[in-house]
């Protein structure tokens, strides 16, 4: 006889809790587990640690000892590891999820790239160490430097920049620099409507005024308009290519060309290379400095997982300026220049040390471990990856311009119109369905934007199952379910923030 | 009194030689709920066109440029602790700054309501 004794395996006891919708007495949702604030989970007076008390203590500091509290938590080892897990996991990470933020490349860390950088002989090392003791980083950084070289077709690299908007900044450095050498006090920097946030405030705390040039209906800048705007006074353009539109600027060679005939220099914007890498060379194109976000272009981690990385190639023009410290490969051993050489141009320093050293190594294995017919893979799958997107929703959502597209695929809010959805309740409900939302009301140039970028690091599978949860979520606004989206997240940690209210009264301390 | 707008939504309501300068009702519905604006100081001189006061909505910050040129007379100080004034009352309470005005002639180059609601329509 079957015995049907012991604990129930149905699940039935389980979905009538949840139809009945009990609410936990702790405020955990089943293994979501509430967290306070770890000031209210530890106190000052507590501590974590029992260290023995210390046998004729007698300090040494005189009156500089501190003679108050020192005011922080003290939580034990379990309740601290705790605190920070249970954090962590109300969080999404691209280890999580599909990350569709346009523009931001959240594509996929390589475990390996990882396993590189904790190798003892790169990640144990300190920038202060003897030459002698460190040959293989230099030799490393070299080695990426080539490479950096080789893919954009540029004459000299500045690997110091820790960001891209750093890059940013080196690279416009580096120009007013090479203008202030010739004696030319230029005062406008060029700043297309298409280009990235980041570059007109580059150019404004580098003391330009910035002259912002419109897009054109098709997204590019507007070639006409920019060659107009030309002059003695301009002393670069800044274009973003692949633009934010997720379009490539094809005009970008005329671009150049104009700048050059005034005497000015050219910047690019090489957030969005890992849509062209190993199939265009910025050099080719009369490009005079470009940032590369490792995290963006050679799977470096990314916003909060950082540190960042941003190398700046330069062109032979603009090589001389370029900022210390940097390695050099002598014949018998590689070397750090420190100090400007005799009658040197270099504009100075930017950083403390040589760069990000834990990136340069996961870029590097990126690039080796794909090689060079891999990198022009990834340019290939990014764009395919956001053309199929593109082409799986534009029958539902509006496409702000017709494909194809590069990188990433832009949308706009028409297909929301009389909905009463607006972008920012779609981005929310996305949330519900478990996945960070794309970017939204960026770029500027199209009304209530929607820029996905899924990526050449995810499989056609995960891609068809965004598109799929993006389809329902169109039909259930088109079909009128406006609650599903004007009170979303309904699932996530918290709920809808209150927006306005934390920008009109913010709260600035824990406690009242 | 008589009230003219501008492309960058932008309203000025002029007496004799002072006009009272704010944002649309389009404008403030466009920028969503406004949590802080910049007024200029009284006694600035600006020139039509200039950057003459800013304004951040939870969207975005937003540059507001002057409708004509002139010296500032006055400024509403209740924005500095209410901003959403502008959001609640864009054509009456929520007025940015008064301005006197240095040349009438540049009140042409503006637009009348007609005008404005034509070119807000030609927006959408």
């Amino acid at each position: 006889m079957m015995n049907n004794q012991g604990r129930p395996t149905n699940n039935n006891a389980a979905s009538d809790a949840q139809i009945t919708g009990y609410k936990s007495y702790t405020g955990s949702r089943g293994l979501e587990q509430e967290e306070l604030l770890i000031y209210e989970i530890g106190d000052t007076q507590r501590t974590g640690v029992d260290l023995p008390e210390v046998e004729d203590f007698k300090s040494c500091l005189g009156d500089v000892e501190r003679d108050q509290e020192i005011g922080l938590a003290g939580l034990s080892e379990p309740e601290a590891m705790r605190h920070y897990t249970r954090l962590s996991r109300k969080n999404y990470a691209i280890d999580m999820g599909l990350y569709p933020l346009g523009s931001c490349t959240m594509k996929h860390n390589p475990r390996l790239n990882e396993k590189m950088a904790r190798l003892p002989g790169l990640g144990d090392i300190h920038p202060m160490q003897p030459l002698s003791t460190v040959q293989g980083a230099l030799d490393l950084i070299d080695t990426l430097a080539h490479w950096l070289k080789t893919l954009t077709g540029m004459p000299a690299v500045a690997m110091s920049p820790k960001a891209g908007a750093h890059g940013e900044l080196c690279g416009l450095m580096a120009i007013r620099t090479a203008l202030e050498a010739k004696g030319d006090g230029r005062s406008i920097v060029l700043a297309p409507e298409s280009a990235h946030g980041t570059n007109p405030a580059t150019a404004a705390l580098c003391g330009y005024k910035v002259v912002s040039i419109p897009a054109t209906s098709e997204g590019r800048v507007d070639l006409a308009a920019m060659k107009d705007a030309m002059g003695p006074e301009i002393a670069a353009i800044m274009v973003t290519n692949p633009n934010t539109c997720g379009l490539f600027e094809r005009e970008i060679v005329e671009m150049a060309d104009a700048i050059h005939a005034v005497g000015g220099y050219f910047y690019c914007d090489g957030a969005n290379f890992n849509a062209i890498v190993g199939k265009v060379r910025p050099g080719d194109l009369g490009v005079d400095a470009m940032h590369i976000n490792l995290h963006k272009t050679f799977s470096t981690p990314h916003g909060g997982g950082g540190p960042g990385a941003g190398p700046v190639v330069l062109s032979e023009a603009l090589a001389p300026y370029a900022p210390i410290p940097y390695v050099v490969a002598g014949e018998e051993e590689f070397n750090m220049v420190e100090h400007d050489v005799e009658g040197g141009e270099s504009f100075g320093r930017m950083t403390a040390f040589h760069g990000q050293m834990g990136m340069f190594v996961r870029a590097l294995s990126y690039m080796m471990s794909h090689g060079a017919d891999g990198l022009a893979r990834v340019a290939e799958d990014s764009v395919l990856n956001a053309n199929y997107v593109l082409a799986s929703l534009k029958d539902v959502m509006s496409a702000s311009y017709e494909g194809p597209c590069m990188h990433e695929a832009l949308f706009d809010d028409h297909f929301l119109k009389d909905t009463g959805v607006s972008t920012l309740d779609f981005a929310k409900a996305m949330i519900d369905e478990g996945y960070h939302p794309m970017t939204m009301y960026f770029p500027l140039v199209v009304h209530g934007a929607m820029l996905v970028e899924p990526t050449e690091s995810e499989s056609k599978q995960s891609v068809d199952q965004f598109i799929e949860m993006m389809r329902h979520l169109v039909k259930a606004a088109k079909g009128g379910e406006v609650e599903r989206f004007s009170g979303a997240p309904y699932n996530a940690p918290l709920k809808r923030l209150d927006e306005t209210g934390a920008a009109r009264n913010p709260k600035l301390r824990w406690e009242d | 009194m008589t009230i003219y707008y501008s492309e960058d939504h932008e309203w000025i309501s002029v007496d004799g030689n002072v006009g009272t300068v704010g944002i649309t009702n389009y404008a403030q519905n466009a920028l969503g709920d406004i949590v802080f604006v910049e007024v200029p100081e009284v006694g600035d001189d600006f020139a039509k066109g200039d950057e003459v006061a800013v304004v951040e909505s939870v969207k975005a910050a937003s540059e507001i440029y002057s409708p004509v040129g002139g010296k500032i007379t006055e400024t509403n100080g209740e924005l500095e602790d209410n901003a959403a004034l502008v959001n609640s009352s864009p054509d009456g309470d929520g007025w940015f700054f008064k301005i006197n005005i240095s040349d009438s002639g540049e009140l042409e180059g503006l637009m009348d309501a007609d005008g404005y609601k034509t070119f807000i329509a030609g927006l959408e």
